[in-house]
């Protein structure tokens, strides 16, 4: 679908969950949306993700992202039926509650200060600690392995496929009738009388505002319009068996059944830059410490393993921004694209369609990693 | 560690085995099957003490004095051995199917050698269907031949070799549909010099051509389209000639489209892969050595690029000199000499390649597959969700593996990723080299949970 | 699908279970063949579309030759050369825990 280049309301940079996600939100509140997109082996950390739709123990530190947080899980029910009804596609989503396994006193100690401390800060979460015998009740039939003493629970949490969210994403801008330029880097974005001029590798576009959504390949364009990007990247393994009958209802750290019956296997943390390759060493301790959780998966086949790149900001938590000096583009960086799917389409898209951020979201302005560090 | 890794044992993993330890490299050769031979020699050894080797043919047995020779040349020979994970450094995970072990070579050989090009046709997964090599593997190591009522759908030079091969031994094959693209005589004159240099090979496949016509209970030529067709089973066959459809019943449907590299393991290593236009397919990227644009990783034989037994046998040998030189283990001169004298029996043994790409190139409906066609048959995903794909934004087998599954089962994208990659390019409008391939992750055979959590507490190299 | 040739040599047959039944089987068989052999209307039904599958390739590159040997579940069994008295169990979907 060739359009002439014309007056888009909106750019969005950035064709993975988090830029589809603010598209499909401003498309709906009539926005005429031009989507840039990388292509087929773009970082794209929205083909590497583990699929936790999760609140309990976001933002630890910073009330406003566990708020945030809690606002996009209360909106994810209606969000996936949404994008059910538009495209046909199911996101499996799920809303069955989630724990963390606590191995040995010492971690469940710890866990249930850091509920309690959460709760603290803002009461949002509704996590409760439960001891094994609590786990066993939530999940019958389940073996735990013998150092599982308990796992703190959130009736909120659940997961979803997150390759089929960015499927019915693109599916729905396709009929809501979104320009998705595909295989088209964003080479250069200036402000010219007060308008935005993106240059492409598959030509130039004029919009009335940009929003940069594009994870690691957003510095080098925040740079030009005066917007903070204070990302690196970490590296996440993950493993993925083969099909299983379904047997673990719930989704838990670093362990969860997938619709399809497979079984996914996380998590690591590892800084190597943008080196994409899967390990051994690192394989090999996520298997064990699942092994540890639930002993029965050991004769499960391995098929495949994944990795790809957390966006991480110094605190961990989302950064949002508009450009001082060029108003009308915003910055939108997080590494839980899949969780914050629902307010980027929702809360997010209103802020960037009405002009400004507004009081709640400007609390994630990066200004807040100077305070820290004079602080 | 070891000087050389040698990953496969078939005729290229065997010759360079030997060349190596010639020039006193100190060499282990890790081998999936439990007997050397690969698939060209598969159970050969075998074969032989069953007394059945005969109706396969002089080139089956010649397998015999190579495996000898290889056995006794000092090599540390590890069967029943899949490598699940190589790494850039050298490391190389092997398991015997209960506990891997890990290897460290300086350099590493890839000799995997080829797989079937992937036929999708309607009713290719039912029961019943199988690939003509699959039929083939079962023939040397059991002897058994096609029973009542099987037929053969397909061309090149394995699947007339197989067919001879089975009537020599008097077995039965009801039908051969003749897939080659008719122009046979306009493709000798385009690659006449192929054809005269490669004379003496082209003549051995006019022999297995002859001997099959012969014995075929019914031969069809320039067929156009074949199908299977059955519920839970092959029941019947149809195919598309001269304009109209022919159906027949049948209890099996064997297919064969040619052979491609098995380029899973170099893939996973990050190694640099192009378009093969002539052969179309994807092949690593080598110098004249096999040296891939990884320092420790070379490769040899059919998964380098298709060219038949012997070829494998001589670019085996190459790699080993390259791989010595490398490691400064043989003098220049030595090293000249023998890689010319290798050299030179490569283009022998290549001659008639041009021509045979040429002759036996694939259609245009295996490469696009019609809408309802299984593309991905682990994941049930047809060519037309795969056009789909194409449509909501996929430009490339991972973004589309992303959208649909297709490339996520078992097989890791080996029935598939050519269609998935062919399918694409038709379908954007771009160029084969351009979609690329998908991305291969290990292990690249299944591995348990278990074993790979044992490594957490070893990791010792062998 | 596949026969002892009607000249030359013949492969000595040996006894393996498939199911619970006996088939007879000649050496140097794939487990898989052995299945095949058995049963001829598919050794498995897809976990992902249900259709009845059968080997393909014989050479470990297809995976549909997928079965429990001798009580170990998911196996390749182009890959696993018969024994006698080996026990071939073709898989009923999608694989289960053992005592989840």
């Amino acid at each position: 679908m060739i359009r002439p280049a014309d007056q888009f309301d909106v750019a969005v940079v950035g064709g993975g969950i988090v830029g589809s996600s603010i598209a499909l939100g401003l498309m709906e509140r009539g926005q005429r949306v031009l989507l840039l997109d990388e292509g087929d082996l773009a970082h794209r950390a929205a083909r590497a993700n583990f699929g936790l739709v999760w609140l309990q123990s976001k933002g630890d530190g910073m009330p406003a992202y566990m708020r945030w947080t809690r606002r996009s899980t209360d909106l994810w029910p209606a969000f996936a039926d949404q994008l059910r009804q538009m495209t046909g596609v199911d996101v499996e989503y799920r809303r069955k509650g989630g724990v963390y396994y606590c191995l040995g006193e010492a971690d469940f100690d710890a866990r249930r200060r850091k509920v309690a401390s959460m709760r603290a800060q803002a009461d949002v979460f509704d996590t409760e600690m439960l001891d094994r015998t609590g786990l066993e009740r939530l999940m019958p039939g389940v073996r735990f392995g013998r150092e599982v003493v308990g796992a703190s629970y959130c009736h909120r949490d659940g997961d979803c496929n997150p390759l089929r969210l960015l499927q019915a994403l693109h599916t729905v801008l396709l009929r809501l009738g979104v320009d998705h330029r595909i295989g088209a880097p964003v080479e250069r974005v200036e402000a010219v009388a007060g308008a935005f001029r993106i240059q492409s590798q598959s030509g130039f576009f004029e919009s009335g505002k940009v929003v940069i959504a594009a994870g690691h390949g957003s510095p080098a364009l925040a740079e030009q319009l005066g917007l903070p990007s204070p990302i690196r990247s970490e590296r996440g393994q993950i493993l993925v068996t083969e099909r299983v009958r379904p047997f673990l209802p719930l989704p838990g750290s670093g362990i969860r059944q997938t619709a399809d019956g497979t079984i996914l296997i996380g998590s690591s943390s590892e800084n190597v830059g943008f080196d994409d390759r899967t390990t051994v060493a690192v394989g090999a301790g996520m298997a064990a410490r699942a092994l540890r959780v639930l002993p029965s998966l050991a004769g499960l086949r391995l098929n495949r393993t994944w990795s790809g790149f957390r966006v991480l900001t110094p605190d961990k938590h989302p950064v949002y921004a508009e450009s001082s000096r060029y108003p009308g583009a915003f910055i939108a960086l997080c590494h839980s694209g899949v969780t914050l799917a629902a307010a980027h389409a929702g809360d997010f898209a209103e802020a960037v369609a009405r002009g400004s951020l507004g009081a709640f979201l400007d609390q994630f302005h990066a200004e807040r990693f100077d305070v820290r560090s004079a602080a | 560690m070891h000087d050389l890794v040698i990953i496969g044992a078939g005729p290229a993993g065997m010759a360079a085995a030997m060349e190596a330890r010639s020039l006193g490299l100190d060499v282990v050769v890790l081998d999936e099957q439990a007997q050397p031979g690969g698939q060209i020699y598969r159970a050969v050894e075998t074969a032989q003490q069953r007394g059945g080797t005969l109706e396969l043919g002089q080139d089956y047995r010649a397998g015999l004095e190579l495996i000898a020779a290889f056995r006794a040349c000092g090599a540390r020979y590890l069967p029943g051995h899949q490598v699940w994970q190589v790494e850039r450094d050298g490391a190389v995970y092997a398991s015997d199917g209960r506990q891997t072990r890990m290897f460290q070579g300086r350099r590493i050989l890839i000799c995997v050698g080829a797989v079937e090009r992937p036929v999708p046709i309607p009713g290719w997964t039912l029961p019943g269907v199988m690939s003509v090599g699959a039929a083939q593997i079962i023939q040397k190591t059991t002897g058994y031949q096609p029973g009542e009522g099987i037929w053969i759908g397909g061309s090149g030079p394995l699947a007339f070799y197989y067919a001879a091969t089975v009537i020599s031994a008097g077995g039965r094959i009801a039908g051969f549909l003749d897939t080659t693209p008719s122009g046979t005589l306009s493709v000798a004159r385009a690659k006449w010099r192929s054809l005269a240099s490669g004379w003496r090979d082209a003549l051995k496949g006019l022999g297995y051509i002859a001997r099959m016509r012969r014995g075929v209970d019914r031969y069809v030529k320039g067929v156009e389209r074949i199908e299977a067709l059955g519920q839970d089973r092959i029941e019947a066959i149809r195919w598309h000639v001269g304009g109209r459809w022919h159906e027949s019943p049948a209890r099996g449907l064997l297919l064969h489209e040619g052979v491609i590299p098995h380029t899973h393991m170099t893939v996973s290593l990050g190694c640099a892969h192009h378009w093969d236009e002539q052969q179309q397919c994807f092949r690593p990227t080598t110098d004249a050595c096999g040296q891939t644009d990884q320092d420790t990783i070379l490769v040899a034989g059919d998964c380098a690029g298709i060219a038949g037994a012997q070829a494998a046998q001589c670019r085996g040998r190459l790699a080993a000199q390259g791989a010595a030189r490398a490691l400064g283990r043989i003098e220049q001169a030595e090293f000249d000499k023998r890689f010319a004298t290798t050299r030179a029996a490569l283009q022998g043994h290549e001659a008639l390649r041009p021509f045979l790409d040429a002759m036996y190139r694939p259609s245009a409906h295996l490469q696009a597959p019609d809408d309802d066609v299984l593309v991905c048959r682990c994941e049930g995903i047809s060519a037309r969700m795969i056009r789909d794909a194409v449509e909501i934004g996929a430009r490339g087998p991972n973004q589309a593996k992303a959208y649909t599954r297709c490339g996520m089962g078992p097989c890791q994208g080996r029935m598939c990723g050519l269609t998935v990659t062919t399918t694409i390019a038709q379908a954007a409008g771009i160029s084969p080299q351009t979609v690329g391939g998908f991305r291969i992750r290990p292990p690249l055979k299944p591995l348990s949970l278990g074993e790979l959590a044992s490594l957490a507490r070893t990791g010792q190299a062998e | 699908m596949f026969v002892q040739p009607p000249k030359g040599v013949r492969s000595r047959l040996i006894a393996v279970t498939v199911d619970g039944e006996e088939v007879l089987i000649p050496e140097g068989s794939s487990a898989a063949l052995a299945a095949m052999q058995a049963s001829p209307t598919g050794t498995r039904r897809s976990p992902a579309t249900g259709q009845a599958r059968a080997p393909y390739c014989m050479m470990g590159a297809c995976f549909e030759c997928l079965l429990e040997i001798d009580g170990v579940p998911s196996l390749q069994g182009c890959l696993i050369v018969v024994r006698p008295g080996m026990t071939i169990c073709r898989p009923q979907g999608a694989r289960e825990i053992p005592d989840a």
